[in-house]
């Protein structure tokens, strides 16, 4: 019974802990396997103990290719999807215009259509152009779905924005440019790069549409897949316990420099 | 990390509250030209040419016409209708999975989290850049015939109950309804809890002790007033996770067998393997209109009825 009371006073922390268990069971499993040296080409079942794969983890022919192909690719998207999405964001905060309805419309559908629709027209697009699938037709498509997230982002931030401020330097003689600079911009970094980084993330890590438009390129997530019927080599699973562990360092690491900014204003 | 958790869309983004200020007459248009541009060509325009596919006939040697071949659609809902409601099906389940499960967690790290929010927000987040693909692989691994989780579930006869249901087959787990449903939960759980999170974080803490003080007991409490506070977090989370398990393909195709197949994989393989153009893109058209039509219902129930 005191095992019941117990429970019942802190189910709501109990139960949280679970899925949080839930969320990172297959990380723990992905950087256990790392250290695993199996039998044959799946990595399934634990062998035993070894840091092979850590050693060499470029050992397995084209993943570091696919690998570094994706990081090329993640990095044109973030700058094109950023630079496009931010000028969005702010002509819709900022201006009042006929159409705004409809932009706003045409920013929200690809974030509510099924992956899979927008890959398959997207493909039926590039065959009735008859243009060749590879690095370009990719980038296209990742510049397209990160775009409505970036808009999202920054509309957030540039709407919280007290307009008075641009109005003070602008009372001390700043020129339109000189506010933007100097007071606009710095105020709507933050959700800049909260947009930037997802963009990154989203298409560092996509598959569906990369899947119907890449033609005979190979992406890294795309390698993984291929990798899921030839036999899973154990450096994926060192690829990644290794990006799980820079996104927890670049979180940490931003979260702190936001604290310290936060204190020198205090 | 309060940026990152901003990042999930707010679905219906609120208008601002002052009228935006004129300047250039031109300067909005010139600020969008480029975004909008690249939408509607890389974006739009494919849905038409999709249209347009899904009603031509021919082959891929002697090339497509557009015949308004309706036939397609008959033909494409006729052989695939499983796929479509397994589709729906399993995407429900996962999203009320991610319900019951990304509640708790949201809510702890909304009000019970204290100097630990911070740590669980980057647990919570983290997993978004390791590859969702790596990730659901390590699924095959969790879930094997001979793993410690299956072993667990036989001895605990889970697996005849499930088994009797349809859910499960055998003594295992992988290559089952249960496995793919398992992985989409997974999938998009973090998409429930951002939202979730995002809109408990908004209430005042004062209207919990406010409703202590009118002596509710705390399920009271939250289901008269926590629960519809949120409820903008949990239309928004439920579309995030429903939407894109509806046209998932990857979890069905690495955890699930031939009977577990989505329309998503129907779709991929037509159009990729198969390559029967005009087919796929009459599903993909069903696939759009069925959930453009079962969302707006939804939205129009939670927006108006449920959240008052």
């Amino acid at each position: 019974m005191a095992v019941f009371t117990w429970l019942k006073r802190r189910l709501v922390v109990v139960a949280g802990l679970l899925t949080l268990a839930y969320l990172l069971l297959p990380n723990i499993v992905v950087t256990v396997f790392s250290f695993n040296k199996p039998k044959g080409r799946f990595n399934y079942e634990w062998q035993h103990f070894s840091t092979d794969a850590w050693q060499d983890p470029c050992g397995v022919a084209d993943m570091c290719g696919s690998l570094g192909l994706s990081l090329q690719i993640a990095l044109w998207a973030t700058i094109g999807a950023t630079a496009l999405g931010t000028m969005i964001a702010f002509a819709l905060v900022r201006y009042r215009f006929r159409a705004r309805g409809a932009v706003n419309s045409l920013i929200f559908l690809p974030m509510a259509m099924p992956e899979v629709v927008m890959a398959a027209s997207l493909l039926t697009l590039f065959l009735n152009m008859g243009a060749q699938l590879g690095f370009w037709t990719i980038l296209i498509a990742h510049i397209m779905f990160c775009l409505s997230f970036v808009v999202t982002a920054v509309k957030a931030r540039v709407m919280s924005m007290d307009p008075r401020l641009e109005e003070a330097a602008r009372d001390l003689y700043a020129g339109p440019v000189q506010t933007f600079w100097r007071v606009t911009l710095p105020i709507a970094a933050p959700g800049i790069a909260a947009g930037a980084l997802l963009s990154f993330a989203l298409s560092f890590d996509d598959f569906i549409i990369t899947n119907f438009n890449a033609g005979s390129t190979v992406t890294f997530p795309m390698f993984v897949w291929g990798s899921a019927q030839r036999g899973t080599p154990v450096q994926i699973n060192v690829i990644g316990t290794a990006m799980f562990l820079i996104a927890v360092l670049f979180v940490l690491v931003s979260m702190l420099v936001t604290r310290r900014r936060g204190h020198q204003k205090a | 990390m309060p940026t990152l958790a901003e990042a999930p869309p707010p679905l219906a983004p609120p208008e601002p509250a002052k009228p935006p200020r004129k300047r250039g007459r031109f300067t909005p248009y010139w600020l969008l030209l480029p975004g909008i541009l690249w939408l509607v060509v890389f974006f739009a325009l494919p849905l038409v040419y999709q249209a347009s596919t899904s009603v031509q006939t021919g082959s891929l040697e002697q090339g497509y016409k557009v015949t308004w071949h309706f036939a397609t659609y008959w033909h494409a809902l006729a052989e695939y209708w499983p796929q479509f409601v397994r589709s729906v099906l399993y995407a429900a389940a996962a999203t009320v999975l991610c319900l019951l499960l990304g509640y708790p967690l949201a809510y702890l790290i909304a009000f019970r989290a204290g100097r630990w929010r911070n740590l669980i927000m980057i647990l919570v987040i983290a997993p978004f850049f390791t590859s969702f693909l790596i990730r659901t692989l390590a699924w095959k691994t969790i879930l094997a015939d001979n793993g410690p989780v299956v072993h667990a579930l036989n001895t605990l006869h889970v697996l005849d109950v499930t088994g009797w249901l349809g859910w499960t087959a055998g003594d295992r787990v992988l290559a089952t309804p249960l496995a793919v449903v398992c992985g989409l939960t997974y999938n998009f759980l973090p998409f429930m809890i951002l939202p979730l999170y995002s809109s408990l974080e908004r209430i005042d803490g004062r209207l919990h002790e406010a409703a202590g003080d009118l002596y509710a007991r705390p399920w009271t409490t939250f289901r008269k007033v926590t629960f519809p506070l949120s409820m903008p977090g949990v239309v928004s989370g439920t579309l995030l996770t429903f939407i894109p398990a509806a046209g998932d393909y990857v979890n069905a195709e690495l955890l699930g067998s031939t009977d577990t197949r989505m329309i998503g994989n129907v779709i991929q393989t037509q159009f990729l393997r198969v390559l029967d153009y005009p087919t796929a893109a009459a599903l993909s058209f069903i696939l759009m209109a069925a959930i453009l039509a079962m969302v707006t219902l939804y939205i129009r129930r939670a927006g108006t009825e449920d959240l008052v």
